[in-house]
Formats: structure tokens, C-alpha cells, sequence
């Protein structure tokens, strides 16, 4: 991280003069606010609910062009760190800056340099947010509240792998890694203490988690599929996931039965051997054309004996159904087709739903020590800070030794001594906190004070 | 004694609460929790009914008011075992009140036995007591567990789901869990009968007096034979094993106390009040 920040300097070298003070640099930085350098937060960005799925096709970044993409934004003067998370529903570009409108200027005109696509096509679905907003958005993003689905666990890895190429890239630095370590980990931990993943919002993983009050576990369950259908497939990996036993395909066209087979590694049968297959299965996964039912009550009555009433569960994923509904009054027998599933799923939203209001409060939380350590960066708290140790430490051991080896000094002796560490620490200080105030490491600056602040332990957390 | 009493049924009733906190609030330190007062309610029944033993010399079961709570301490002492096997914790929610209730009960009655038959003070009479209760209690989960099943079926078949339905464990585990319940029930109940035979061959030089008890008894045993043969044979598992077990549990009861009220027999005195 270091690295990188000296190798921005290298690169913009002209970049800390619009912020540095004019005068006295050490005199001005202990009464100014903010530290002359330091880098704001900046999130631009834009997701599902502001743009159109058009536009975000077209914004969309893959793999190379976000590397191409930071590799430009690094050589951006207003933009110090970088890290740019782009998947088919949001483009967010996390920038630290020293001038946010120069920074936002710039990824515009990257955005529209490299989309082909004029500032004015896509400006309306932007938002640009910052300091606490950007932190606040970056958290609830990768915590999946920002989510179209809210809850679902890929983003928090896109962002993982975003982050990633950000840091092959170098492109990010000492605020950036903060913010990031601190939104992976606010992000497990809303995993974790809220219900917020907890339950299936699609259909394949519904299907997948009613088997599983059903059976109890899907080991060695075996799983019969008939017809093909992405969501059926999908729900035969699933399973597969789950451990389950051999996977019977049944098709129209035994070709293509065999070869959805080869891939699951299962087998083909016939579709007229259904029917006798149902005496060994345990899940079947139905997505057929047919116009009618393949499946009626009394070929499944049939076979609950020759199974000793183990349980059987439909899963009849096609429209028009394709397994009678009366076969779900035989007992142990469970059908349930795609609107069943589907009101699974509804219910199971609004139980993230609530669940995302105490999600909400973990990233409030979390906003605040982010901040805190921000605002820590600042070139006058650290001094204080590292001062009020040194004194500490001083006070400490003045005491230990006038309470033993001294105890017979006079108040005058022991005035004495305490001058003498007071000055022994301000002239410790001196070096230090003129480096630090002085503007001599420039864009950096924030990295000084983090590691200032890590070296002497000055964040207790 | 009394304070050993309102020990018991204290610790079974703080027992129940906090079950009752863990099927709303789902953490696991709550049912732990429960499971800790449960066992804590447990130390002082054993004390409650070891002083008993002593006091009269033989197991506890001279009135009601004794058997009921020798009953109640083989339900939690069942529960706290098999929780080890089989860790289903709402399953606390089921024996918690049972237990708490049977104790509330017992106290509530008489205390004093009247008579103490010479003939029951044998280690006969208290290995048939003891294990006749433990199968018994087995049987009791069996039913809880039933009904559990019938709870979780119906949310699923009728695709309603609901509160009971992100709780309760999967159907197969439940209809294992009553199954391993019955299978145990089943044993120590034929144990303790075979025992009863032979200790009223001893007494009485006839192993069977169709006595009440003995014939319900004998009615009770049937029926969980043919439960467990249709199982195995033909698989009746499920929904229908649980109604069954379920109805074999009413039976039961009725053997264990209806034919003490309703009917006469020599195992009168164990329930009388």
C-alpha cells in the first residue's frame, strides 16, 4: 500500500500543489480542518433501479475492460485510489480523491470515451455520492441490501473479485483497502447475525429447500428428471450439490435424454418406463412440454406400496402442468408446481424484507467507526493523540519511580524531572510531527498518518 | 418433602418458559438453556422420589399422588437421555409442560399411602415399575413426536407452511425420531411385562389373572406389535405411524389410569387417592 502511494506521487507529480498551503505549511496544517491532503470518498455509479437494463448493458464492464479501465483512472490526476465493481446490474466506480468533482468529471468522461456513448445518454441514471453516503452505498451493496434481489449472495463475491483486480492493479490504496476490508466484513456479519440469506428466492433452490423438510438430507436421494428446462437442470445441479444419488433422465427424444444424462452423469431411460421407475426414486423434477398431465393419481397409488410409503415429492416445474395435483392427496406423496414454488419465494422476500431493517442498522453502526477512523486520518487528532501516549507512558513510570528508588526527592527535584521528560518527549516529537504536518509527503499524507497510527498504536479497537 | 416438590415443579415450569422463548426467539442458547433447568428440575425430582423410596422402603407407587410423579421423573429423565441421540430441541417444549403438569398433579393429591403390601416390597416390583415407566415415557415422546409430524405434514401438503413449518425439523427426521421412540417404548414395555408375568408366578402361582391392567396391558402391547409389524412389513411410516402412535398413546393412558378409576384389579392401590 505504501508502495503504491509513493508510485502515485511518481506518476502525478503535480497533483498535491492545488492542496498544499501557502505560508507556514507546519503553522497552517494545526489550525486548518481538514488535512490539506486528504483524500475524500467518492462513489459514482449506477445500478438496477436507475437505469434501464439497456443502459446497463451498455455500461457494463467485463473482465479486461475494468482492468483497462482502472489502468486509465490511474493515470487520472484528480483520482488517487480506485476500485471499480461492475456486474449486469450495477456499475459502481469507489474513488478516493482530493477533488471529487475533478474525480466524477473524469470517470464521465471515461464512461463515455470508452462506451462510445455521449455524457448527456447516461448522466440521468448516475448517482454520485459522498464521504459517509459512498460508505454507507459500499456497505449496503456488498451486504446485498442494494440487491434487485435482496439478500442473494453473489455480489459480496463480485466485489471480492473487483477488489482483487484492484490490487494486482495497485490502483487502490490505504483508504480504499480500509473501506473494503471493513465492507467484507460488515457484510459477513449481516450474513451472519441477520436472517437476510436465509431463505430461497428462486425457484430451483425453493424446490431444493421443501425437499429438504421433506427428506431431511438429499444424500443418496434419487432424483428422476423428466423433460429438460433451465430451471429444472438448474434444480438437478442443486441436488447434485446436495449429494444425491443416481439422476434418471426420461426425454421424448432419448437423444437428447442421454445427452442431458452424460452431463449429470446419470441415466437415460425411456419415457414409457416412468411409471416403473417412481418404485425407486425419490424426487422428480418435471418441466415437459405436454399439453396434458404424464403423470396421473393412479399410476403413482400404484407403486407406494412396492416403496413401503417412503415419501415421493413432484416437483412440477412446467405450464401446463404435467404431474396431476391429485396425486398430492396420496399420503407421503408432495406435489408442488410452479405457483406453489413461486408463493415459497413470496413469502421468503417478505421475511428478508424484514430482515433488512436490522441489516440497516449493523451498516449505521458500521458508518460510524468507519468514520471515526477517517476522520482519524487527519494530521492534528494524531499528533494529539501520539502526544497524549508519550505523557501517558512518561506519567506512568514517573510515578512507579518516585513511589520507589526516588521516594525521598523533594517536590523541587521532582518538578525538575518531570521538565526534563517533557522536553525529552517534545523533542522526540519534534521530527515526527513536523514530517507529518509539513507537506512533504504530499498525497501520501494519509498513509503516514495510518501507519503513524498502527506504529504506536493509537486506534484502540 | 414439600419444598423438594415445589423445587421439582419450579424448575420444570422455569423450564417451560424458556422453551416457550426459544420456539419464538430461535437461539440455541435458549434451548440450551431449558435443557439446563430441565435437568436441574430433574436433580431435585431424584431427590423427591429416592426420599420417597427410602421412607416406605420400596418404589414409590402407593397412591396416585406417587405414581404420577415416578411417572413424571421417567419423562424428563427419558427426555434428558435421548435428547443426546436424537437432538431435537422444541421436542422440549413437549416434555417441559408434560413433565411440570403430571408434577403440578401429584402435588395436588393425597400424600400419605395407606397400606404398604408386603408383596411389593421386591426388586421384582421395582425393576417392572421402573421399566414398564421408562418404556411408557417413550411412548409418550412417541406421541408428542406424532403430533409434530402431523403439524409439519400438514403445513407441507397443504403448501400453507407457516410458523411450525421453519421450526420443526424435516419429516423424515421426525417420523425416525418417533419410530426409534416406539422401537424403544415397545422394548421395555415387553421387558417389563415378561418381568410382571414372572413375579405373579412367584406371588400368585399364575403368571396371568386377567386382571383389568393386565388385559389393557395385553391390548396396549397388540397394538404397538402390529404398529411396528405394518412398518416393517408393508411400510406404514409416516402419517399413518404417527396417528397411530398417537391413538396407541391414549391407550395407554387408559391403561395407566382409566382402569385404576373405572375398573377393579390388584394394581388398584397404585393409583388410588
Amino acid at each position: 500500500m505504501v508502495n503504491h502511494a509513493l508510485q502515485t506521487d511518481i506518476t502525478e507529480p503535480g497533483r498535491s500543489k492545488g492542496d498544499s498551503v501557502p505560508g507556514h505549511p507546519a503553522r497552517k496544517a494545526l489550525d486548518s480542518t481538514p488535512g490539506a491532503a486528504r483524500l475524500k470518498i467518492v462513489l459514482i455509479g449506477m445500478n438496477h433501479k436507475t437505469a434501464e437494463v439497456e443502459l446497463r448493458e451498455c455500461l457494463g464492464f467485463s473482465h479486461e475492460e475494468a482492468d483497462a479501465a482502472l489502468q486509465s483512472f490511474q493515470d487520472a490526476p484528480a483520482i488517487a485510489e480506485v476500485v471499480l465493481v461492475s456486474t449486469c446490474n450495477r456499475v459502481e466506480i469507489l474513488m478516493a480523491t482530493p477533488s471529487p468533482e475533478a474525480a466524477v468529471e473524469a470517470a464521465k468522461t471515461y464512461l463515455a470515451r470508452s462506451k462510445a456513448l455521449e455524457v448527456k445518454h447516461f448522466e440521468h441514471a448516475l448517482y454520485i455520492l459522498e464521504g459517509d453516503d459512498a460508505v454507507r452505498h459500499i456497505f449496503r451493496v456488498a451486504a446485498s441490501l442494494d440487491s434487485m434481489v435482496v439478500g442473494e449472495p453473489q455480489i459480496l463475491g463480485q466485489i471480492k473479485e473487483a477488489y482483487r483486480s484492484a490490487t494486482l492493479r495497485k490502483s487502490s490504496g490505504v483508504i480504499l483497502n480500509r473501506l473494503l476490508h471493513k465492507t467484507f466484513f460488515v457484510a459477513k456479519r449481516v450474513r451472519s447475525e441477520t436472517g437476510i440469506g436465509d431463505h430461497a428466492v428462486s425457484i430451483s433452490y425453493a424446490a431444493i429447500e421443501l425437499g429438504r423438510k421433506i427428506f431431511g438430507t438429499l444424500e443418496e436421494k434419487k432424483v428422476l428428471l423428466i423433460g429438460a428446462g433451465e430451471m429444472a437442470e438448474l434444480a438437478v445441479e442443486h441436488l447434485i450439490r446436495h449429494r444425491s444419488g443416481t439422476i434418471f433422465v426420461a426425454n421424448r427424444t432419448f437423444e437428447r435424454g442421454v445427452e442431458l444424462a452424460d452431463r449429470f452423469n446419470g441415466r437415460a431411460i425411456g419415457f414409457e418406463e416412468i411409471p416403473d421407475r417412481l418404485k425407486d426414486v425419490d424426487i422428480i423434477i418435471s418441466s415437459t412440454g405436454a399439453s396434458g398431465f404424464i403423470l396421473n393419481r393412479n399410476q403413482v397409488k400404484g407403486v407406494l406400496r412396492a416403496r413401503k410409503n417412503r415419501p415421493l415429492f413432484f416437483i412440477d416445474i412446467a405450464v401446463p402442468r404435467d404431474i396431476d395435483p391429485e396425486i398430492n392427496r396420496l399420503s407421503n406423496v408432495y406435489v408442488y408446481d410452479i405457483d406453489d414454488l413461486k408463493d415459497v419465494i413470496e413469502e421468503n422476500i417478505e421475511d428478508r424484507n424484514r430482515e433488512a431493517a436490522r441489516a440497516e442498522r449493523i451498516i449505521d453502526e458500521a458508518v460510524i467507526r468507519f468514520r471515526g477512523w477517517y476522520q482519524s486520518l487527519d494530521v492534528v487528532p494524531t499528533i494529539v493523540a501520539l502526544r497524549e501516549k508519550m505523557l501517558t507512558i512518561a506519567e506512568g513510570e514517573i510515578r512507579k519511580t518516585l513511589a520507589h528508588s526516588l521516594s525521598h526527592l523533594s517536590n523541587e527535584e521532582t518538578a525538575a524531572l518531570r521538565r526534563m521528560t517533557d522536553a525529552l518527549i517534545n523533542k522526540i516529537l519534534h521530527d515526527p510531527t513536523l514530517f507529518l504536518k509539513n507537506d512533504g509527503c504530499r498525497g501520501g499524507k494519509s498513509v503516514y498518518l495510518d501507519v503513524t497510527r498502527k506504529l504506536f498504536k493509537l486506534d484502540e479497537e | 418433602m414439600t419444598f423438594l416438590i415445589i423445587m421439582t415443579i419450579l424448575f420444570y415450569i422455569l423450564s417451560t418458559a424458556e422453551y416457550l422463548v426459544y420456539l419464538f426467539v430461535q437461539r440455541d442458547r435458549l434451548s440450551k438453556i431449558g435443557y439446563a433447568l430441565l435437568a436441574a428440575g430433574f436433580f431435585w425430582h431424584t431427590l423427591l422420589v429416592g426420599y420417597a423410596f427410602l421412607r416406605s422402603g420400596s418404589i414409590p407407587v402407593h397412591n396416585l399422588h406417587q405414581t404420577l410423579s415416578l411417572a413424571g421423573w421417567t419423562v424428563t429423565g427419558f427426555f434428558l437421555a435421548f435428547h443426546y441421540r436424537y437432538p431435537f430441541k422444541l421436542l422440549g417444549l413437549y416434555a417441559a409442560p408434560l413433565a411440570a403438569t403430571m408434577m403440578i398433579i401429584s402435588a395436588r393429591l393425597p400424600m400419605e399411602p395407606d397400606r404398604i403390601q408386603d408383596s411389593l416390597k421386591s426388586i421384582w416390583v421395582v425393576f417392572h415399575v421402573v421399566v414398564i415407566f421408562i418404556g411408557e415415557a417413550a411412548l409418550a415422546f412417541a406421541c408428542g413426536v406424532g403430533i409434530l409430524y402431523l403439524v409439519q405434514e400438514h403445513a407441507i401438503k397443504t403448501k400453507k407452511r407457516g410458523f411450525f413449518y421453519r421450526r420443526l425439523p424435516s419429516l423424515e427426521f421426525l417420523d425416525n425420531t418417533g419410530y426409534a421412540c416406539i422401537i424403544t417404548g415397545f422394548t421395555m414395555v415387553t421387558i417389563g411385562l415378561i418381568s410382571g408375568f414372572l413375579y405373579a408366578k412367584t406371588v400368585w402361582g399364575r403368571f396371568w389373572s386377567w386382571d383389568p391392567k393386565e388385559v389393557w396391558s395385553g391390548i396396549m402391547w397388540l397394538f404397538y406389535a402390529v404398529l411396528l409389524h405394518e412398518r416393517l412389513m408393508v411400510g406404514w411410516r409416516g402419517r399413518r405411524s404417527a396417528i397411530m402412535s398417537i391413538i396407541g398413546f391414549l391407550v395407554l393412558m387408559f391403561t395407566f389410569l382409566g382402569v385404576n378409576f373405572l375398573l377393579q384389579g390388584h394394581h388398584g392401590e397404585f393409583t388410588q387417592w
